[in-house]
């Protein structure tokens, strides 16, 4: 009886653990983007090393990249020059190693989390790794995925491989069902808040139940991405066939009989009945609610309906409460934003512009509040402008940009400025995560459209009927 | 990389819980495509006043943590996003190890391939650590043991590898390309 990441694990070992070495670990997919792969490409030069298989790999630009149309398909140079210095030397390091690369014009780029399943290279039984701690995404498919840092990367590129010790397991059960205006964000949210910001370290979550099974792909994208928030090495997610009529098609999924074949190995993955895991936790799906960050980490979550807790004589509390200049005890709907930053490879998908558009048709964002909806792709901006979900954004006051990771790390210049409360869709609250001084307040797109038109922390039940 | 075998130095020490890669090193730095020169700025949205002076409140900051090599913070060091940019910061600064209750995942593994010794502490000493700046510390890497001022002495949780090579100054990579034949095979075997 074995867990799924147990039948993932053990056939990707090309060498197996002993107690002197770790195991060497066989990687399927290696994606790559223009902040953690430099200083791996200048190892391979320094040692005169190639590639080892290209055809695996993957690039694309999303951090440091601009969102303004005119910067990326007008004249208009992008403003920050070590910006345009990192994505320049992605593309001459794509060029010189052979590496795909979608490039800064291609209608092919976005953000590599949401890229990777959309093409439908993520798929179920995998090991996928890249340079990012988002990488956890990918799990949703049954793919074992994590987060490598730079010399990780210069591994992976040389030999295809890792070096690793096996992590523990960990099962989530969520059973019940979600109530109305409560969405997958909310869920990995409430777990975070209930497990804590290091209470998945060492381990490899695996997300189970019945809410779980009722959730769309892209919603199981999101849980899974924010399981490095809990600490974890990484989430998964067993495949079924939603999974399947998900990938069924998609450009780089399996065709015709590889199809077949394919199918017949996933339908394996799933967890034997009675498989041991080394913690398991059950919860109530039925009775989580809309949840909202009121701290400097994804642990300080609370209802969006409830009042910022009082904690006894805790000075890191204390601490992060002051950055946020909220009070303990006080409602947290009564909280003024300034800023709505719709997007993210948390909830950067079509259904989560959906969700907001759904909201914002008809209505209009707050006066004095600025909102910016960045697809998580150029594909999803597509999809999103054939639906009009950008005139809606647009009709209610937002900004719509070209795809990229933007306002989630401000990398590129979308920051939030000192001391404003950003109501954001993205995965970190970290103090200056979104600009130096920044205050974040991490939701959901539905919670964050309607904290838009409501000004302030908006419950999205008062709202949506 | 150079071999290590013993640090000794006295502690810095971050009463923080959580202390997230963000605030090692702000996302507007990783704007670089070299490793080099990140100490400066090291902490920067603490260490650093707006106008790029010193914070002299910052306890990094303060005359005693000056030429100090071991880093003391409270529980789950270094979690947050994989940038590798954290630790080469930190070695950068003159850190070489860091000592928690706690130290996330990938940022141990980071922290381990670039000869920045991860220890993990139980509750008492932690709290006993976190209560003593200045503390003069002795790390042994052969014995995995570290001793505090008090004379007590305790190991900590390394693994045995990632020892040897920081023992040896020897990078992973290697071992890794001498696997080549298990991974020729390892390929022919895989499913397509």
């Amino acid at each position: 009886m074995k867990t799924m990441f147990q039948k993932v694990w053990e056939s990707h070992e090309v060498v197996a653990e002993t107690a002197d070495t770790p195991a060497v670990l066989f990687v399927d997919t290696h994606l790559v983007h223009e902040v953690t792969s430099p200083q791996a490409f200048t190892v391979l030069r320094e040692r005169g090393l190639k590639l080892r298989r290209p055809d695996l790999m993957l690039a694309t630009i999303d951090h440091s990249s601009p969102t303004r149309t005119e910067q990326i398909f007008g004249n208009v140079p992008i403003s920050i020059e070590s910006a345009a210095q990192q994505i320049a030397q992605l593309e001459r390091n794509c060029a010189q190693f052979g590496v795909e690369l979608f490039g800064l014009r291609s209608d092919q780029r976005g953000i590599v989390h949401i890229v990777g399943p959309e093409l439908g290279l993520t798929q179920p039984g995998h090991t996928l790794v890249c340079g990012d701690s988002h990488t956890s995404t990918h799990g949703a498919f049954g793919t074992l995925a994590f987060g490598i840092g730079s010399t990780e990367v210069g591994h992976v590129f040389a030999t295809q491989c890792l070096l690793q010790r096996r992590p523990k397991t960990f099962a989530l059960n969520i059973e019940g069902a979600l109530s109305r205006a409560v969405t997958a964000k909310d869920l990995i949210l409430s777990i975070i808040g209930r497990i804590g910001v290091s209470g998945g370290t060492g381990h490899v979550l695996e997300y189970r139940g019945a809410v779980i099974r009722a959730l769309s792909m892209e919603e199981r994208m999101t849980v899974c991405n924010m399981s490095i928030e809990a600490g974890a090495r990484a989430g998964m997610i067993a495949p079924d066939q939603t999974t399947y009529d998900y990938l069924k098609d998609r450009p780089r999924a399996p065709k015709g009989e590889a199809w077949q074949r394919a199918l017949e190995r996933w339908r394996a993955l799933p967890s034997d009945p009675g498989a041991q895991f080394d913690r398991e936790l059950t919860l109530d799906g039925a009775a989580m609610e809309p949840m909202v960050t009121y701290g400097t980490n994804p642990g300080m979550v609370m209802a969006v309906s409830g009042s910022i807790p009082e904690p006894d004589n805790d000075p890191v509390f204390d601490k992060a409460l002051a950055y946020m200049g909220l009070r303990a005890g006080e409602p947290i709907g009564n909280q003024p934003v300034n800023v709505v930053f719709i997007g993210s490879c948390t909830n950067g998908r079509l259904s989560d512009l959906r969700s907001a558009a759904q909201l914002l048709r008809g209505r209009k964002i707050a006066h004095g509040v600025r909102a910016l909806v960045v697809p998580g792709s150029q594909q999803v901006k597509k999809a999103a402008e054939a639906e009009g979900l950008d005139r809606i954004f647009l009709d209610a006051g937002a900004e719509w940009r070209e795809s990229g990771c933007s306002m989630c790390l401000g990398m590129n210049g979308d920051t939030v400025a000192k001391g404003e409360y950003a109501i954001s869709t993205s995965n970190r609250n970290f103090e200056g995560r979104q600009g130096p001084g920044a205050r974040t307040l991490l939701a959901s797109p539905l919670t964050a459209a309607a904290s838009a038109v409501g000004g302030r922390v908006t419950h999205p039940r008062e709202l949506v009927n | 990389m150079e071999p290590i075998q013993q640090i000794r130095s006295r502690t810095a020490v971050l009463p923080y819980t959580n202390i997230d890669t963000d605030q090692i090193i702000p996302a507007r730095f990783l704007r670089t495509t070299t490793r080099e020169g990140l100490g400066r700025e090291l902490f920067a949205d603490w260490r650093l006043n707006a106008d790029g002076t010193l914070n002299p409140d910052f306890p990094l900051n303060r005359p005693e943590a000056a030429g100090c090599s071991v880093l003391v913070a409270d529980r789950n060091f270094g979690c947050g996003s994989s940038r590798e940019h954290a630790p080469w910061a930190l070695l950068d600064y003159g850190f070489r190890a860091v000592i928690s209750t706690e130290i996330a995942d990938i940022f141990r593994s980071n922290a381990l391939k670039n000869g920045l010794l991860p220890i993990v502490v139980d509750q008492a000493n932690g709290q006993w650590l976190l209560e003593h700046p200045g503390a003069q510390v002795v790390i042994d890497l052969p014995s995995a043991t570290l001793q505090l001022p008090t004379g007590i002495s305790m190991e900590f949780p390394i693994d045995a590898f990632a020892r040897y090579c920081l023992m040896n100054g020897t990078d992973e990579l290697g071992f890794l390309l001498a696997q080549a034949p298990q991974i020729s095979s390892y390929e022919q075997r895989r499913p397509t």
